[in-house]
C-alpha cells in the first residue's frame, strides 16, 4: 500500500513538473503576475510529494517489503539497519530517486529563498528547475522505477553488493548528488538570464551562493569517496582517474572556474557570457557524467547495471537539456555586452588565466574520460588510458595554477601591480625555495618531482599567508589592531584564503604520497617485521563472526623503539551470501602518517599475506579538502548575501510588469 | 566579418556537444566491448624478450610450441581489474598457458596487483615504456592475444575479456589450435 502511495506521489510529481515548467515560463513571457506565482508552489509540492516518495521506498527497504523487486534484489534482512537503509541509494533506480529528491530539495530551497527575486526572472528559472525535475521524473517512471512489484513475494533478498556496506561509501553518494544538482540552480539562473537577455552584477550575485554551496557538497563528496576507495580497495590508493570519479571532477573543475568567474561578472560586469557558458556546463558535465556511469558506454569499476534503453533515454534528456542551453547560448550570448575595460595584469585577469587554466584541466580529464569512447567509436574497444596519460597532461597544468594561486589575490583590481605583489612574495618564495633545497638535501636520492610539489604547496600556502598578513597589516601596525581587523575582514575574504589554504595542504598530502614506504611479504603466525621505523608483529588470527559474514581477524602489534604504539586489527570478510570476500583494512591514522594495514590469503604454510605502509601526510589530502569546503562555507556566511543582494533596479521591474498588466 | 567570426565562437560549443552526442550514440549502439581484428593476424607476432617481473622473463620464440595467450595489463587500468577474476579462472580452472605483459607500468606497482588479486600468469614481462605494446598495435589495456604453437597471432581481444567471449570463441580456438 505504501509503496503505491509513493508511486502516486511520483507520478503526481511529474505533473506538478510539468506544470511548473510551462505556466511560469509563459507568464513571464506574457507579463502574468499570477502564472509566474505558480512556480514557487509546484516547485514546493514537487518536493513534497518527491520526499513522500522517498520515504516509502525507504519505509520498504526498512520492513524488508519482498515484494517489491528493488528491495528483494538489493537487500537482505540479515542487513545491519544502516545499510539498509543506505541501500536505497546503493542501487541505480533508488539512486535516481535520491537524485531527484536533492533536485527538489534545491527546487524547494530556491522557491522559499527567492523572494528578493525580480518576478519573472524567479519564474524563468524554477521553470527551467522544474524542465530538468520533469525529464529525470519521466526517466525513472519510465525505465527505472523502483516501486516495480513481483508476485509471489520472494522470501528474502539478494543482499547488497558486500562492497558497499561501508559507512563512507553508504553517506558519500547524498553529498555528490547535492553538489551534482545544485549546479542545476546555477544552469537555470543562465537559462534564464539568456531567455531574459540579461546578465549583471545582481544576477551574479544570485548566482555565486547557489555555485558556492553546491561546491562545498562536491569537493566533500569527492573526498569521501577517495578516502572510502583508500581504505577498502586494499592497497591504499586514493584516486584511479576512474571514468566515475572524473565524473565528478570534471563537475567540480568547471565550478571552480564558474565560482571564480562569476566574482568578475559581480565585480567588473564582465566575462559575462563566458561565465554563463561556464553555468551551463558544468551542469552538463554532470548529466554527462551520470550517462557515462548509468549507459555502460564506459568500463569501470563503479558502473551500475547497464541497461542500453536507459542509456538512450538520458542521451535524449542529454541532448534536449545541454543542446537547448548551448543552442540558446549561441543565439543569445552574442548580444551579452561586457562592461568594464580588462587589463591583463590585474585581479579580473588573474582570474581569467584560473579560468583557463581551469578550463583546460577539465578538458584534458574530459578527453582521457572519452578517449576510450572515441576509440570505440572507430573501431576500437573499452580500453583505459590510466594514470600514465594525466600525469603528463593534468598535473603539468596544475603547476601554473598554484603558482598563479599565489600571486592573483594580491593583484587589484582593474590595474594590478605584478612587481609590487612579486615584490611582497619575496618571503614566501624565500621559503620555498629554502624549504625545497633542503627536502631535497634530506631527500637526497628519493622522489625529485615530488619535493618539488611540497615545494609548490609551501610557496601556495605562503602567498596565503602574505596575503592575509596585508589585508590584516601584520607588523606595520600594534598586533591587537591587525587582529581587530582580522575579526572585522569580510568572510569572502577569510573563506578565500581557507579554500586557497585547503588547496594547498592537499597538495602536500598528494606530493608525499612518492615518499611512502610499504612492506608484502608472507609472515607466519608469531612473526614479525620492520616498517619505516616501527616494528610490527603478527600476534594471531581468529574468526569472528559479523552480522551477516564471517571474518578472519588478525591482531598486529605494533611498536616503535619498544613501546606498544598500537594494537591493528585488518579483517578478511566473507560473505556466505554473494560469496565475496571483501578486506577490512587496519589504519591509525595521525597528522604525520599513517600505518595501514591490509590482510591478504593465507598460505599453505600456515601464514598469511600481509600489506603494510607506511603513508606519510595522507590525511591531508582529505584534511585540505575539507579545509577547502569549510573555506567555501565561511564565504557563504558572508553578510554581502543577505544584505543589498537585490540590488537589480527593482522599480524598473515592477514598471515593467505593471505596464504589462 | 569580425563580426561572424565572433557569432562562430559563440555556435562552437554547441557544435562540439552535438558532435559529442554524435559518438555517444554510436558508443551505446555499438554496445559490447567488441573484438578489433589486428593488423598482425595470421602472421607472426612482433619478436620481442622482456626482463621479468618475478625472476623469468618472456620473449616470443620461447613461447612456440603450443597455443598461447598474451595478456597486455597494466595495475593502473580499471578494466583490467574487471577482467582479473577471469585471467585467474582461465588459468587455476582451464589450466590455459597466460603470459602477462605489464604495459608503461611500475613493476611495485605490478606486484601489489598481483599479490592482490592472484597471479593467473606462468610469467610477467616488464614493458616499461610501451615498445612491445606499440609492436603489437595495443591500442589500451587490456588486450589479449592468441598465438598458435608457431608464434602467429590467431585472435585479438580489445578491452576485459568476457565470460562470453572465454566460453564461445577462446577455448573453442585453443582446442582447435590443438590444446589437449
Amino acid at each position: 500500500m505504501i509503496i503505491e502511495l509513493g508511486h502516486m506521489a511520483l507520478i503526481l510529481a511529474l505533473c506538478a513538473a510539468l506544470v511548473q515548467s510551462t505556466v511560469p515560463m509563459l507568464g513571464a513571457a506574457r507579463g502574468h503576475p499570477g502564472w509566474m506565482a505558480v512556480g514557487r508552489n509546484t516547485a514546493l509540492t514537487q518536493f513534497g510529494l518527491v520526499a513522500l516518495a522517498m520515504a516509502a521506498l525507504m519505509h520498504a527497504y526498512i520492513t524488508s517489503d519482498f515484494s517489491v523487486i528493488n528491495v528483494v534484489q538489493n537487500s537482505h534482512t540479515d542487513k545491519p539497519m544502516l545499510y539498509q537503509i543506505t541501500g536505497v541509494w546503493g542501487n541505480h533506480e533508488g539512486s535516481m530517486l535520491l537524485w531527484v529528491f536533492m533536485l527538489n530539495l534545491c527546487g524547494a530551497a530556491l522557491a522559499l529563498f527567492s523572494g528578493n527575486l525580480p518576478p519573472d526572472l524567479r519564474a524563468r528559472v524554477l521553470a527551467v528547475q522544474g524542465m530538468i525535475s520533469a525529464g529525470f521524473l519521466v526517466f525513472i517512471l519510465l525505465t527505472s522505477n523502483p516501486f516495480l512489484r513481483m508476485w509471489p513475494p520472494a522470501a528474502n533478498g539478494q543482499g547488497l553488493n558486500p562492497v558497499l556496506q561501508d559507512p563512507g561509501l553508504a553517506f558519500h553518494p547524498p553529498f555528490l548528488y547535492l553538489g551534482y544538482v545544485g549546479f542545476s540552480v546555477a544552469f537555470s539562473f543562465a537559462v534564464a538570464a539568456l531567455i531574459e537577455g540579461r546578465v549583471d552584477a545582481a544576477w551574479a550575485r544570485w548566482v555565486r551562493p547557489w555555485s558556492l554551496a553546491s561546491w562545498c557538497f562536491l569537493t566533500v563528496g569527492i573526498a569521501m569517496g577517495s578516502w572510502w576507495s583508500y581504505y577498502t580497495l586494499g592497497w591504499g590508493g586514493w584516486w584511479f582517474w576512474d571514468p566515475v570519479e572524473n565524473a565528478s571532477f570534471m563537475p567540480w573543475l568547471v565550478g571552480t572556474a564558474l565560482i571564480h568567474s562569476a566574482i568578475v561578472v559581480e565585480r567588473r560586469d564582465s566575462l559575462k557570457s563566458w561565465t554563463v557558458l561556464l553555468a551551463i556546463i558544468t551542469f552538463s558535465l554532470s548529466l554527462v557524467g551520470t550517462f557515462l556511469v548509468r549507459s555502460g558506454v564506459l568500463s569501470s569499476v563503479h558502473a551500475f547495471a547497464v541497461d542500453p534503453l536507459r542509456g538512450s533515454f538520458i542521451l535524449i534528456l542529454l541532448v534536449v537539456a545541454i543542446g537547448g542551453s548551448l543552442t540558446l547560448y549561441a543565439m543569445r550570448a552574442p548580444a551579452l555586452k561586457g562592461g568594464g575595460l580588462f587589463a591583463p595584469v590585474s585581479r579580473e585577469g588573474a582570474l581569467l588565466l584560473n579560468n583557463v587554466l581551469l578550463a583546460s584541466c577539465a578538458a584534458t580529464v574530459f578527453l582521457g574520460t572519452l578517449y576510450p569512447l572515441f576509440l570505440d567509436a572507430v573501431g576500437g574497444a573499452k580500453v583505459s588510458v590510466g594514470p600514465p596519460f594525466y600525469d603528463r597532461t593534468f598535473v603539468p597544468i596544475m603547476v601554473p595554477v598554484l603558482i598563479a594561486m599565489a600571486v592573483g589575490p594580491l593583484l587589484s583590481w582593474k590595474r594590478g601591480d605584478l612587481l609590487g605583489a612579486l615584490q611582497r612574495l619575496w618571503i614566501a618564495f624565500a621559503v620555498a625555495v629554502l624549504f625545497t633545497l633542503g627536502t631535497l638535501y634530506a631527500t637526497y636520492g628519493g622522489p625529485v618531482l615530488a619535493v618539488f610539489g611540497l615545494g609548490l604547496a609551501v610557496w601556495t600556502g605562503m602567498g596565503v599567508a602574505t596575503e592575509f598578513a596585508e589585508r590584516v597589516r601584520l607588523f606595520r601596525i600594534p598586533i591587537g589592531e591587525s587582529f581587530r581587523r582580522a575579526i572585522n575582514l569580510p568572510r569572502s575574504a577569510i573563506g578565500m584564503s581557507l579554500a586557497h589554504l585547503g588547496m594547498a595542504i592537499s597538495v602536500v598530502g598528494i606530493s608525499a604520497s612518492a615518499f611512502e614506504q610499504e612492506h608484502l611479504a608472507i609472515v607466519p603466525i608469531g612473526g614479525d617485521f620492520t616498517l619505516a621505523g616501527y616494528d610490527f608483529h603478527f600476534d594471531k588470527v581468529e574468526n569472528l563472526q559479523g552480522p551477516n559474514y564471517i571474518a578472519n581477524d588478525a591482531t598486529i602489534e605494533v611498536r616503535r623503539g619498544g613501546s606498544l604504539i598500537t594494537v591493528m586489527h585488518p579483517e578478511r570478510r566473507y560473505f556466505a551470501l554473494q560469496d565475496q570476500t571483501t578486506a577490512v583494512t587496519a589504519i591509525r591514522t595521525n597528522p604525520i602518517a599513517d600505518l595501514y594495514v591490509a590482510l591478504g590469503d593465507p598460505s599453505e604454510n600456515g601464514g598469511w599475506t600481509i600489506r603494510a605502509y607506511w603513508k606519510p601526510l595522507i590525511s591531508w589530502i582529505w584534511g585540505g579538502a575539507l579545509v577547502m569546503a569549510f573555506g567555501g562555507v565561511v564565504s557563504l556566511s558572508d553578510r554581502r548575501w543577505r544584505v543589498g543582494a537585490a540590488t537589480r533596479s527593482r522599480h524598473a521591474v515592477t514598471a515593467q510588469t505593471a505596464a504589462a498588466e | 566579418m569580425k563580426a561572424g567570426l565572433r557569432n562562430l565562437l559563440f555556435i562552437l560549443p554547441v557544435m562540439l556537444f552535438l558532435a559529442l552526442a554524435g559518438y555517444f550514440v554510436l558508443a551505446l549502439r555499438s554496445g559490447d566491448p567488441h573484438e578489433l581484428p589486428s593488423a598482425l593476424l595470421n602472421k607472426e607476432a612482433p619478436r620481442f624478450a622482456l626482463a621479468g617481473l618475478n625472476g623469468a622473463g618472456v620473449a616470443r620464440d620461447a613461447l612456440k610450441g603450443g597455443p598461447v595467450l598474451i595478456n597486455f595489463f597494466a595495475s593502473w587500468c580499471v578494466p583490467c581489474r574487471i577482467e582479473h577474476p577471469l585471467l585467474m579462472r582461465l588459468a587455476e580452472h582451464d589450466h590455459v598457458p597466460l603470459y602477462g605483459i605489464d604495459y608503461k607500468d611500475q613493476p611495485e606497482d605490478a606486484q601489489r596487483l598481483l599479490a592482490q588479486f592472484g597471479d593467473p600468469y606462468r610469467a610477467v614481462g616488464l614493458d616499461r615504456d610501451g615498445r612491445v605494446g606499440l609492436d603489437f598495435g595495443v591500442y589500451g589495456v587490456p588486450e589479449t592475444y592468441v598465438l598458435d604453437s608457431t608464434g602467429r597471432i590467431r585472435k585479438r581481444f580489445v578491452g576485459p575479456l568476457t565470460a562470453q567471449q572465454v566460453d564461445k570463441e577462446l577455448l573453442p580456438l585453443l582446442k582447435e589450435l590443438g590444446r589437449p
